[in-house]
């Protein structure tokens, strides 16, 4: 029935002394909006960060659409400082750099939002579109990929529409209000064409409006795209209104998972979590 | 909005051909010998003009902070004068290590003659541009990985090695040590002359100008490419390109190398310009120079660093040449005026546009989009 | 024997000049992550300015009055040309400290008309003494004793005064140091005056040994001296220190052998070896990028 996208098995991420994430193991399947969410610092980037490849956990795998595309184990002087629960399983040292886990199919987007400065909202997207591009520097130099350069940029144009910002296109993305900056950002990250969206924070900074306005469109993208959402989140509407299952991760732990009405009234989420939330 | 794009394309390629045509009728009006100033400029402007876009590729648009030019540059300019000095003119250029290590030379490889002569410089050019490229893919394996002021002193501690290798005696026949190679074409090697000797057409400082110009079009066409977009993207915030799926690694590999094979074109056109090849005239202080054309034209702009390039060169080989002579007025000698005013008052223009224009003539702009703007804002 | 101990002298002597200005590289990183390009050339302006100076002035007013005027030099240049662009990007910072080396540079070429200029003799450092069989000067008994002064002296400072306290704050968390009220711009002038203090000193006890100084001979000594901060890990003082004598020794015994016109692509070399072997140096801390 429900076909695997994402699964994070066993990951640990250590920095010298302190466990960020401690024994994570989630899934998210095909078509599932899944949320992370957790009380700040509880390790949720940290995670984002170890499946995207950006960080290397220090024991644990994470499989995409059934392959395994991250391992590792305690190496050398972590060996001894290693203070995560699960160990010894893993043999294996796989570890892809973020370009590459993004060309498997996964993209995602920034807490405080990362777009490319000078450049414009259509460029912004375009470029998003280059780990697709099938040129070499020299075809690329001389104009011998006219074709597929014609394609990415039609293909920007209609995403543009999809999201709404077809009208700036060719304002600098860093003049666009907020809102829309958040929204170029996942606009951007649909243009590498994934098939796991990875959100970080979407809602960050929005106020009750814009959240609502969000939440509907990730829904729509997602039906429109044919994608697997996952999203680290603060505003707890967004996520009760928007996700099928929810992973609660407190002190690096992972501490209570379900769907948003069994999360609500799960004690040790409303004493972590709910009990202290700023929206609750 | 396509339309407009081609259009622009070609009233571009209309304004270089005009500036060639130009630059041969110029050429051939004006008597190079009573105006050796201008002429010297425009040549030496073309060539600094390829090395500073060159560089601001690396440093402009890829945010790699690189002072290895100079070190590319030595490069060229040896490979190009070492596949072209004439088999005839060997032994005298290397007196003192009888004889060249090399034995052919390329325009005579060919065939000699006119087309002997272009074939076999342009060949060379390339290989020297492609030298540089090589040696750029090999350090750039340890030295991309570096933060972008590490990677400046290693980019400057690489031209120090190479010019301390290519002056090393055990090397002589080959680069001669460190003596200057020379005879080889020039860009006074590309003048028509007819049967009796006299020259008919004058092209040297034409030539300059083609390949210079050649190159820079390249250049241009990379960085309005899907690549030239990765390039930037690294430039603005790379944990982003990163995420994007853009491999950096690769990309400023790529970026390091392409840059690098011009640098050494560059270098094959110093040595054409100069008449002679010789390792310590590659110094920091001439990557020194090409970073403060590339800053003052404005760091990510190539028509900036190409008219920044022609600034700089004309004050410095002719407008400014004043300030280094001492001169009386009647009795009244001028205060300063001595060896070595000019480049203090250069220095001091330098810091100003440093720090008080940070960016430079053009900033980030190129010369067809301030067109645009201005029209643009005409029609409102 | 006699051969290895004058190498290994010279050597010392080198690498504790070297680490008089390796210092000011590493405390000016430490603070502005900058590579202050124009730190070489300071340390020649000083030997220059010891040349005019002692032509009209004796010799115990000339040193002392070197010294302020390094001093002065190294505030003057941070003032107007790095802390205009404090918010600006690193880049235009270092082209703007390269655009000071090579006015420094331009200036001395003007001044001095290009020729080298006769260091002064300073009489107790200059004369000449023998040691194992082996003759040498004063100064290299002498640099590595007041060497090891300057670096004790200069240690007390940072672990036990207020500026030292603040400097170190500063190193570690420039923002953060600034919102505790930490007065930046006070911190940042006080590490250029001991930089510049300190190559003051080197360039007194490095030209005694050279004897001619020109206006590029900052550029080399200035870069060597960068590589050995780089080698003990930017921003340690006592890897500068110890950076500069492995850099000196080795210096000294390439160039005794028939090497020696790869010394300094020796120097390099080595340097990009331990940038990519341990890009944080000998002692240098770790730091990563926050995603």
């Amino acid at each position: 029935m429900s076909e695997n996208v994402l699964k994070v098995e066993n990951a640990t991420m250590q920095f010298g002394g302190v466990v960020a994430v401690d024994n994570l193991n989630l899934e998210v399947n095909r078509g599932e909006i899944v949320a992370l969410i957790g009380p700040n610092g509880a390790g949720k980037t940290t995670a984002f960060n170890v499946i995207t490849g950006v960080y290397q956990p220090t024991n644990g795998a994470v499989w995409f659409r059934g392959e395994k595309i991250v391992e590792n184990h305690p190496q050398g002087k972590m060996k001894q400082q290693y203070k995560g629960e699960h160990a010894g399983d893993y043999t294996q040292v796989l570890a892809p750099t973020p370009d590459k886990v993004t060309r498997l199919g996964m993209a995602r987007t920034f807490q405080n939002i990362r777009l490319w400065k000078s450049q414009t909202v259509f460029d912004n997207v375009l470029i998003a579109k280059h780990c697709r591009a099938a040129s070499n520097v020299f075809t690329a130099t001389f104009r011998l990929n006219r074709k597929e350069e014609a394609a990415q940029r039609e293909n920007v144009l209609e995403l543009l529409e999809t999201v709404g910002l077809a009208d700036v296109k060719d304002e600098l993305a860093t003049s666009l209000p907020y809102g829309k900056q958040r929204r170029l950002e996942i606009a951007r990250a649909l243009a590498a064409e994934p098939k796991l969206l990875l959100l970080d924070e979407p809602a960050a900074g929005m106020n009750p409006q814009e959240t609502e306005e969000l939440t509907a469109f990730i829904g729509e993208i997602r039906d429109r795209f044919y994608l697997t959402v996952f999203l680290i989140e603060h505003h707890m509407n967004l996520v009760m209104n928007i996700s099928d299952r929810i992973y609660v991760l407190d002190f690096g732990k992972l501490i209570a998972q379900g769907d948003p009405a069994a999360i609500q009234n799960d004690k040790r989420v409303i004493d972590a979590y709910l009990g202290v939330s700023e929206d609750a | 909005m396509k339309k407009t794009v081609s259009k622009s394309a070609w009233a571009t390629l209309l304004c270089v051909a005009a500036l060639l045509a130009l630059v041969v009728i110029l050429e051939n009006v004006l008597d190079p010998n009573k105006n050796i100033m201008v002429f010297t400029a425009l040549k030496k402007g073309a060539v600094y003009a390829l090395v500073a876009v060159s560089m601001n590729l690396l440093n402009g648009f890829t945010g790699l902070f690189s002072l290895g030019q100079a070190g590319f540059m030595l490069l060229g300019a040896y490979t190009y004068a070492i596949l072209t000095i004439p088999v005839a003119q060997r032994d005298a250029v290397y007196y003192i290590y009888n004889g060249s290590a090399i034995n052919f030379s390329l325009p005579e490889l060919f065939g000699g003659g006119a087309f002997g002569l272009v074939l076999g410089v342009v060949l060379a050019l390339a290989l020297g541009g492609c030298v540089a490229a090589a040696v750029a893919w090999l350090i750039g394996l340890p030295v991309l990985r570096l933060k972008s002021d590490y990677l400046a002193i290693a980019t400057l501690g690489f031209g120090e090695i190479i010019r301390a290798v290519f002056q090393w005696d055990k090397l002589g026949p080959v680069t001669n040590g460190a003596n200057a190679l020379k005879n080889f074409p020039t860009f006074s090697s590309f003048n028509i002359t007819n049967g009796s000797g006299e020259t008919v057409l004058r092209l040297s400082t034409f030539t300059a100008f083609l390949l210079a110009g050649a190159c820079i079009a390249v250049i241009v066409l990379l960085i309005n490419s899907t690549y030239g977009r990765a390039f930037k993207a690294i430039r603005d915030d790379e944990v982003a390109a990163e995420a994007m799926g853009i491999n950096l690694s690769k990309h400023k590999r790529l970026a390091f190398v392409i840059s690098s094979f011009f640098a050494g074109v560059g270098g094959g056109m110093f040595a054409m310009f100069a008449n002679q090849a010789q390792a310590k005239t590659f110094t920091t202080a001439m990557t020194y120079e090409i970073l403060l054309i590339v800053v003052i034209g404005g760091i990510g702009s190539v028509s900036g660093s190409c008219i920044a390039a022609f600034l700089y060169v004309a004050a410095s080989e002719w407008w400014l040449r004043f300030l280094d002579a001492e001169t009386f007025i009647g009795g009244f000698k001028v205060p300063l005026l001595r060896n070595g005013f000019r480049m203090v008052v250069f220095s001091v223009v330098i810091m100003i546009v440093v720090l008080f224009f940070r960016r430079g003539i053009m900033g980030d702009k190129e010369l067809p989009d301030l067109l645009e703007k201005r029209r643009k804002e005409r029609a409102k | 024997m006699q051969y290895a101990i004058s190498i290994l002298l010279s050597g010392v002597s080198l690498g504790g000049q070297y680490a008089l200005i390796a210092i000011g590289y590493t405390m000016v990183y430490g603070i502005l992550r900058l590579i202050n390009f124009a730190h070489g050339d300071v340390f020649m302006v000083a030997g220059l300015m010891m040349v005019y100076l002692t032509a009209s002035l004796p010799l115990a007013a000339s040193i002392p009055l070197v010294l302020v005027l390094t001093v002065l030099l190294g505030f003057i240049i941070e003032r107007a040309a790095y802390k205009p662009l404090r918010e600006a990007p690193r880049m235009s910072v270092m082209i703007s400290a390269i655009g000071v080396s090579y006015l420094l540079q331009n200036l001395a070429t003007y001044v001095t008309g290009g020729l080298p200029k006769m260091y002064p003799e300073i009489p107790g450092i200059s004369n000449t003494i023998t040691i194992a069989g082996a003759p040498t000067k004063v100064v290299t008994i002498v640099t590595p004793i007041l060497v090891l002064a300057l670096v004790a002296a200069l240690t007390q400072l940072i672990h036990h005064t207020k500026v030292g306290m603040a400097m170190r704050a500063v190193a570690k968390d420039f923002e953060t140091a600034q919102l505790m009220g930490i007065k930046i711009n006070a911190v940042i002038s006080a590490t250029f005056v001991i930089g510049s203090f300190l190559a003051a000193v080197g360039s007194v006890l490095y030209f005694t040994n050279y004897q001619s100084i020109v206006p590029l001979s900052g550029a080399l000594p200035g870069l060597r001296a960068f590589v050995a901060a780089v080698f003990g890990g930017i921003g340690s003082i006592p890897g500068a220190v110890v950076g500069a004598f492995i850099i000196g020794l080795s210096e000294s015994v390439i160039k005794g052998s028939s090497w020696s016109i790869f010394s300094d692509a020796f120097t390099f070399a080595l340097l990009i070896i331990i940038l990519v072997v341990k890009p944080t140096g000998l002692f240098g801390e770790k730091v990563t990028d926050k995603v």
